[in-house]
């Protein structure tokens, strides 16, 4: 055993510390899913449906499991356990059964030498659809045939609603919801269908173990739950299928729900051959839950002098073919629908629907950005009604610690929203440009489409809030566990998925901080060495993975002081603060609260329009964001950039099109998303107010600038233009005077 | 077919089916996983490479085309052991974080800026337009361009 004094080389809490990973990523040396390969590998390939709604009458696969290379081709048939599987409620088929339900709906797979003799013979596999009516329409969904009659989602604390095809419907009922202000606003909005559009599709290699189980080495968001669905539908105990974390591209919600992982497993088992299946991007794009579109009719009352007194907020948002996490959206969208501030009065009535449009979950925000888009529209018509300055409006009305939201729930921790006003309004824009300029600088930019007389400028300000981590009462938790060595080391083994977001530098420093040692590796993800580390959703990740590896590394410490000069190796599980559902008849919490902590992002967003030609240009954006601690600042800042590109996206160009269910643009080409020539600078402002409840007093930051980015940048476009804006993203004909 | 190609400086045989593009050729046959494969259709700039020195994406060149020809890819910056001035100003920046489109980025940017030592900042945001990011919203990006243009 050393004993000299040794210096720590890389960073504790708080410091800006290089990633780890970024080295082995610039030199393309990084394994993501995609890159890996053992020797022996098949591919696998997944049959769709091209329908978006219809009756399978005959798979015939006699055809294609005589094609060359072909080693396996399997349907529903094939599954050796349970058919079905879902994040939350297994009700989406693992494989077709009788029927599809969405556009690219999965029916049969594939296994053989080489990716392409896989997809040839894809395409002899000859499935005979009687097609049905596709439920097209969220509205008209409420009075359509039921999709599904037998009611998945029932029985779990919903409130009752027999009306067809309702995922989810709940109401929040606060003091008076007839109580009229001196002057009211109303209006309503419209969110299209967004993508993750993560860059690394999805992809995994499954490995059989020679003795019935099977390795799968994946890109997810959370081992150990796709453990949980996998298992059962390959009629395996939970040991016998081990979930290896491969490299993620990006993840945003989009690898909550499964996509390859029973698929490659089933294929895997059946051919005794390690199997690889890697979706190209059209496959990617129905292969994965989108953000919900939603319709939302807002009616928004204030007194004279600017305070809220109620808010009236109907939110439909559209599930498609299966619940995924549609519960959860459904009760964010209508916990966070009055934005940060404070409303004596509301009515919120928020329900989701299944139709034949493509299947909807977790995206970046989870309801709160559809909300926020039309919410903080409703701040600037009512600013506008009154005669105040919107930013004044929202300041007067701005959440704090004591207050009450429309649950009944007191905020007891961190909640500096007017801080965060504050900050953004003081962020000062570069003057307007004059002209002429470079066209790459005017709307339309390189397309070189205007001289610039068209062009007006606009400035937008919005304010967005989302909760931090799980809510409604669930089993929130994350376990570390941590090898101590009496040399001076440490290995960390958490089970956290590292998706680009920075939590394995987190893991790393805050281990380093407790142990005080610079000599701490991080084993790689899997479930078969330690528990379970929830999801990297919820903009929870950081909280949880920090909270559970310093509480085993204060118990490692512990441990070592009674048994010095032993190795120990010890694990424990963090739980933040409990949380209980809502009554599912008043909407109003039924313990101390539903949701954990709150983060809140304030933006301020200067745009151009070229009014003549309907083009766009977001010039500026100063956002100050409200991130408990900092862990490392420049991830940080990272994240508040990309988080509000992905609004900024939403905002001005990404939606899935869809034409009676079925998707009509799925290729980078078609649906595009914000380039380099699209994202202005984006100026930022960190408010550190610790969290209470939290390690270190962090907040998760990932979601916030989503949140509120698609909301500020259509403020400026309204600014700029004087139109009503009422749906995202915004046309070109919407902007055209 | 058997193709023979020029990758990093040294040359590399494989056999390869006349419909595979570049880009598998490179990741699945040749063992340079390194360009990365999210669109496959020319859109997003993950699988850029060199060919005889010239930027294009992998994914829209066939495999047979490159036969004969020189391919820089990205684990061809490195040099010595030592990471490219750009690799370095990536990692330094912060310009990382999922790093599925950065060895397109650093193959785009290490092209650029032999083109043009230093650039403006439209020509940094033009000449990466090609090359799509999800994750950090281009800013750390466009800093780890500057800092390398001035290392």
């Amino acid at each position: 055993m050393t004993q000299a004094v040794r210096t720590l080389q890389i960073g504790r809490v708080g410091e800006l510390v290089p990633r780890l990973d970024a080295p082995p990523k610039v030199k393309g040396e990084f394994a993501y899913a995609s890159d890996l390969v053992v020797p022996g590998m098949l591919w696998g390939h997944t049959v769709r449906s091209p329908h978006p709604h219809a009756r399978i009458l005959s798979i015939d696969i006699a055809e294609a499991v005589s094609m060359p290379g072909v080693h396996a081709v399997l349907t529903h048939d094939d599954i050796p356990g349970q058919k079905t599987y879902g994040l939350e409620f297994a009700d989406q088929p693992v494989l077709a059964i009788d029927r599809v339900l969405y556009h690219g709906e999965p029916v049969a797979l594939v296994a053989a030498e080489h990716p392409e003799q896989a997809r040839r013979a894809a395409e002899r596999i000859h499935v005979s659809y009687e097609e049905l009516e596709p439920v097209a329409d969220m509205e008209r969904a409420l009075e359509s045939r039921d999709l599904h009659p037998d009611k998945p989602t029932r029985g779990h604390g919903y409130l009752d609603d027999d009306r067809p095809n309702v995922v989810r419907h709940m109401v929040i009922r606060h003091g008076d919801p007839d109580v009229q202000g001196d002057v009211s606003v109303s209006g309503y909005y419209e969110v299209g269908i967004q993508d993750q559009a993560f860059l690394g599709p999805e992809s995994g290699l499954a490995v059989p173990d020679g003795e019935g189980g099977v390795d799968i080495y994946v890109a997810t968001q959370w081992l150990h739950v796709d453990r949980s669905q996998v298992a059962p539908c390959l009629n395996l105990p939970l040991e016998q299928v081990r979930i290896h974390l491969g490299g993620v591209g990006g993840a945003f919600g989009g690898r909550e729900d499964l996509s390859m992982q029973v698929h490659g497993a089933l294929l895997a088992l059946h051919t005794n051959r390690p199997v690889k299946i890697v979706y190209n991007r059209e496959e990617s794009f129905t292969g994965h839950v989108h953000r919900h579109p939603a319709r939302m009719w807002c009616e928004h009352h204030a007194t004279r002098d600017g305070k809220l007194v109620n808010v009236r907020f109907k939110i439909l948002l559209d599930g498609g073919a299966y619940a995924s996490s549609s519960t959860a959206v459904t009760s964010n969208a209508a916990s966070f629908s009055l934005g940060p501030y404070e409303s004596p009065n509301a009515l919120i009535d928020s329900t989701s629907v299944y139709t034949n449009n493509p299947p909807c979950g977790a995206m970046r925000g989870f309801g709160a950005v559809q909300t926020c888009f039309a919410g903080e529209a409703q701040m600037d018509k009512l600013a506008a009604e009154l005669g105040i300055d919107p930013i004044e409006l929202r300041l007067l009305n701005a959440l704090k610690p004591g207050d009450v939201l429309p649950t009944g729930q007191a905020i007891t921790g961190s909640m500096p929203v007017a801080e965060c006003i504050r900050a953004a309004a003081a962020l000062e824009p570069p003057a307007a440009e004059p002209l002429p300029r470079d066209v790459i600088r005017l709307p339309g930019g390189a397309g070189n489409t205007t001289n610039g007389d068209g062009v007006r400028r606009g400035v937008g300000f919005a304010v967005g809030f989302k909760n931090i981590a799980y809510s409604e009462g669930f089993d929130d938790y994350c376990a570390a566990r941590v090898r101590l060595s009496p040399d001076g080391w440490a290995e960390v083994h958490c089970a956290a998925a590292e998706v680009g977001q920075g939590v394995t530098g987190v893991i790393l420093q805050v281990a380093r901080t407790e142990l005080g040692l610079d000599d701490v590796r991080l084993a790689p993800g899997q479930t078969a060495t330690v528990e379970s580390a929830g999801s990297a959703s919820a903009s929870r990740m950081t909280w949880m993975a920090a909270g559970a590896v310093r509480d085993a590394c204060r118990a490692a410490l512990d441990e070592q002081a009674q048994r010095p000069g032993e190795e120990v190796d010890v694990e424990r599980i963090y739980r933040h603060p409990r949380t209980t559902p809502l009554d599912p008849e008043t909407g109003q919490i039924t313990g101390e609260r539903s949701h954990v902590a709150f983060a809140t992002c304030a933006m301020k967003v200067v745009a151009e329009v070229d009014v003549d030609l309907g083009l766009t240009r977001v010039v500026w954006i100063g956002a100050a964001q409200d991130v408990g601690k900092a862990v490392n600042p420049q991830q940080v800042e990272g994240q508040i950039e990309g988080g509000t590109a992905q609004g900024l996206g939403l905002a001005l160009m990404e939606e899935i099109q869809t034409r009676d269910g079925l998707i009509t643009n799925a290729s980078f080409t078609d649906y595009l998303i914000p380039t380099a020539l699209d994202m202005p600078p984006v100026e930022s402002v960190l408010i550190e107010d610790p969290e209470p409840d939290a390690p270190y007093g962090v907040k998760g930051v990932g979601e916030p600038p989503t949140v509120v980015s698609t909301a500020a940048v259509v403020a400026a476009l309204r600014a700029a233009t004087g139109r009503d804006l009422r749906r995202v993203p915004v046309r070109p004909d919407d902007i055209c005077l | 077919m058997r193709i023979t190609v020029r990758i990093n400086g040294e040359e590399h045989q494989a056999d390869c089916w006349e419909g595979e593009s570049l880009l598998f050729a490179l990741r699945e046959k040749l063992g340079f996983p390194g360009s990365k494969n999210a669109c496959e259709q020319g859109e997003c700039g993950s699988c850029s490479v060199l060919l005889d020195g010239s930027l294009v994406c992998a994914c829209l060149v066939l495999a047979a085309q490159a036969d004969g020809h020189d391919v820089t890819t990205v684990e061809g910056l490195v040099e010595n052991g030592e990471l490219h001035p750009v690799q370095q100003a990536f990692v330094d920046a912060g310009a990382v974080q999922c790093g599925f489109c950065t060895p397109g980025l650093v193959v785009a940017t290490a092209d650029l800026l032999r083109r043009s030592p230093h650039p403006s900042d439209d020509e940094i945001r033009e000449a990466l337009s090609g090359n799509l990011c999800r994750c950090t919203g281009y800013a750390k990006i466009f800093d780890a361009v500057r800092a390398a243009a001035r290392a």
